[in-house]
């Protein structure tokens, strides 16, 4: 009888003791602060920044013995990218100690607690002085620290394919004055080239927060309005110019000058415009960011040396020609050191590693970044890796950056639910503008939204 | 027993106390090997159930300032889902989602299939409850990509479809009807399996005496096999009705819950305000929502049961 007790009561032991050390050897790795964990998105047509994290996890090992570099790349699309990573960064055991981070997020991030402040080590880097001043404030957050070093920029424009523009008989060199010469183009491909698509505008909620950077937010910053009221700090739900973008959409969703709806909704539309529709001609113009030259070079996904022949690039022209004439939006991503990294100097030492000069250049020359360094932008490879780069540089004088405060991703997921319902017809543009105005006073508060 | 020899003798009233002694040791005895699944339980069910019916009242979220100090927002998240058109349209798709394919689909297909199965010889029984028991068997998410193989444009539908010309991608243009299909293929076999049970105890006696009284075959299931089996009905019309309530999967792979929020239920506009949209307060809200929902649907079938008891 006794032994039987002894028994249980080893054996209940032994389960508890084996579930507790469960539980806890999950957060085992890193916490000697000898291993970082570097934590970065890797999907469909995107893989440099896998190819340049693989590359600077050698270099650090070699110049830091006895440190190791843990890669964590995350396959998910652009909403679940930030999801997983937030869910990581949420608990320490699981929080990466460097984070590949959207600047729109940085201060909604920093609100969380997910970032660590790096004033003190900027101010020790010499590297720092080589950034530009709009670089600077990129991470920068509402407190005036900085939480993170840029690893490029990028502007937005219209790419269009010359050869088939030509056998449509449009100019070559088509420079759009306002929305309705994009319209007019189109119209005119759709007439003579049946079974191309015409234009391609980023419009469903599967593309994240390029449906309302490349889409809606290069319509609406060429009008006459915008998404947010400096002067009065307000987010303005409702006006002419947001009417007047949806409408746009509408009307090239209506007269199927866009991709059908249900292609849209795919998950990997954004990968298979980059590396069928286009290499293929199977795409007219195609409204999208100056990173995707990247997916052509030799170190990309789709390889296509022809591109810089076969297409052409013009500005994103204002609704009407308004000046400046021309319109642009950027946005970047960075580095960031986790805030609950147990080792936030190792953290650090690769975050410089990774962005001193040689290796923005061959990152920013890889993934068709606009550089952030001044070093970089004036090396003779960097202006020759990319016939395009010089036409994207100069779009930054036109350019408008996201307001992105804390509540900015809320804003943006209200713009994609509003496109989608506008872009599959589920809603009229009415409708939608003010499901998306109510939605955004009720996720910012009424009294920090403004608009009739 | 080791316990008479280990404790002291005391002459004091020695039998209660020992005897007091004994039963708390036997019930240790006997409640000690659970405990590890008492704690996992506790720790992994009721644990997250619970933090969640807190969660509903913070604006916990995955990022802003809701991540670091969510702050206890009392009913606002309840009083922002009345206003929500999305959410009641989610809460009307989730209604016509259940009786779609639950309350009618399964359940009169389940009952139809085992009515016929009853008569049919042993080689036909056996093959066609090894083909719906197998759709059943199969992982959710197996279940849902074959659908989605065979629904979407370049699916197998289309394929044959081709000729006739009416080829399309099912998803998108009737996505609640090919949600509603394929879950009542998933789950029509559970029903099938409870009526065939109840069916089987009717016995043959009772139908005999309907037929010598000279019911027909409609009248005799009418009025004879439906009342015998009236309480398996509700307790199958409760099950499914929970489970359905919850499906996610099949949903999720097959539309995502759209095209925009086409065949968006609540199960799937929780995850995307939850979890794509950061709004983890918000979506637990809908979570405790839903679990009411269940709650009141199992309290009129227990009802009915009750009744049927008196």
């Amino acid at each position: 009888m006794r032994r039987r007790r002894i028994t249980t009561a080893l054996l209940a032991a032994a389960t508890a003791v084996g579930t507790l050390s469960a539980c806890s050897s999950s957060g085992g790795s890193g916490s000697n602060g000898k291993t970082i964990k570097v934590a970065y998105q890797k999907f469909g047509a995107f893989v440099q920044m896998d190819q340049h994290m693989q590359k600077v996890k050698k270099e650090y090992e070699k110049a830091h013995p006895g440190f190791k570099v843990e890669l964590e790349p995350i396959q998910a699309d652009e909403n679940s990218y930030y999801t997983k990573l937030n869910l990581m960064s949420r608990s320490s055991s699981t929080a990466p100690d460097v984070l590949y981070e959207d600047t729109f997020l940085v201060n909604s991030d920093i609100s969380a607690g997910y970032l660590a402040p790096l004033d003190g080590y900027l101010s020790k880097w010499a590297d720092w002085s080589q950034f530009t001043p709009a670089a600077k404030t990129a991470g920068k957050g509402a407190d005036g620290k900085t939480y993170g070093v840029p690893m490029g920029t990028d502007t937005r424009g219209l790419y269009y394919n010359k050869q088939l523009f030509q056998k449509a008989g449009l100019p070559t060199d088509w420079q759009p004055k306002s929305w309705d010469d994009i319209l007019a183009a189109a119209r005119t491909i759709k007439q003579k080239l049946p079974g191309v698509t015409p234009f391609n505008i980023y419009s469903a909620k599967s593309a994240g927060e390029g449906a309302t950077m490349q889409g809606l937010e290069m319509l609406l910053y060429g009008t006459k309005d915008t998404l947010y009221d400096d002067a009065s700090k307000k987010w303005v739900v409702s006006s002419t110019g947001l009417t007047d973008s949806m409408n746009f959409l509408r009307t090239v969703f209506k007269e199927k000058l866009g991709p059908s709806p249900q292609d849209e909704l795919d998950p990997q539309w954004g990968t298979k415009v980059s590396t069928d529709l286009i290499p293929n001609s199977k795409l007219a113009i195609n409204l999208d960011g100056s990173w995707l030259t990247g997916t052509w070079k030799k170190t990309g996904s789709k390889p296509w040396p022809q591109y810089s022949s076969v297409l052409g690039v013009a500005a994103m022209p204002t609704q009407d020609g308004a000046a400046p004439g021309k319109t642009s939006m950027s946005g970047g991503w960075l580095l960031s050191v986790g805030s609950k990294s147990k080792n936030k100097q190792a953290a650090w030492n690769f975050i410089a590693l990774a962005l001193n000069r040689e290796n923005s250049l061959s990152y920013d020359n890889a993934a068709s970044q606009i550089a952030e360094r001044k070093d970089v932008a004036s090396d003779p490879s960097y202006t020759a890796s990319d016939p395009f780069t010089p036409f994207f540089t100069s779009l930054v004088s036109v350019t408008h950056f996201r307001p992105a405060y804390a509540d900015y991703p809320k804003v943006s997921d209200a713009i994609q639910v509003a496109m989608e319902a506008v872009m599959t017809n589920q809603s009229s543009v009415g409708d939608a503008v003010k499901t998306f105005g109510s939605t955004v006073r009720s996720a910012v508060g009424s009294d920090k939204t403004t608009g009739s | 027993m080791s316990s008479a020899t280990l404790a002291p003798p005391a002459p004091a009233a020695p039998v209660p106390a020992r005897a007091r002694g004994r039963r708390a040791s036997s019930i240790l005895r006997r409640f000690l090997p659970l405990l590890p699944a008492i704690v996992l339980l506790l720790l992994f069910f009721a644990g997250p159930v619970l933090w969640s019916c807190y969660t509903a009242f913070t604006n916990q979220a995955l990022s802003g300032p809701g991540a670091q100090n969510p702050q206890w927002i009392g009913l606002a998240n309840f009083r922002r889902l009345l206003n929500d058109p999305t959410f009641i349209q989610s809460l009307v798709l989730t209604v016509i989602f259940v009786i779609g394919s639950a309350v009618v689909g399964q359940n009169v297909l389940g009952l139809f299939i085992a009515v016929l199965l009853r008569r049919s010889g042993p080689v036909v029984r056996t093959t066609v409850s090894l083909v719906v028991v197998g759709a059943w068997v199969m992982p959710e998410i197996v279940a849902a990509f074959c659908w989605y193989a065979f629904l979407n444009r370049d699916g197998s539908l289309n394929h044959w479809l081709h000729s006739v010309g009416i080829s399309q991608n099912w998803l998108y243009t009737a996505p609640m009807f090919a949600i509603i299909l394929a879950n009542v293929w998933r789950g029509t076999a559970f029903s099938m399996m409870v009526y065939s049970a109840a069916l089987s105890d009717i016995p043959p006696e009772v139908e005999e005496a309907a037929s010598i009284d000279g019911a027909g075959g409609w009248r005799r299931f009418w009025y004879v096999t439906l009342p015998m089996i009236r309480r398996s009905i509700l307790t199958n019309l409760m099950l499914i009705t929970l489970q359905t309530l919850a499906v996610f999967t099949t949903i999720y792979v097959l539309t995502g819950g759209g095209p925009g929020n086409k065949s968006q239920t609540t199960p799937i506009y929780m995850y995307e305000q939850a979890f794509k949209f950061y709004d983890l307060g918000y979506g637990t809200a809908m979570a405790l929502v839903l679990l009411v929902i269940g709650a009141l649907f199992s309290a009129v079938y227990l009802r009915f049961v009750k009744a049927d008891e008196r």
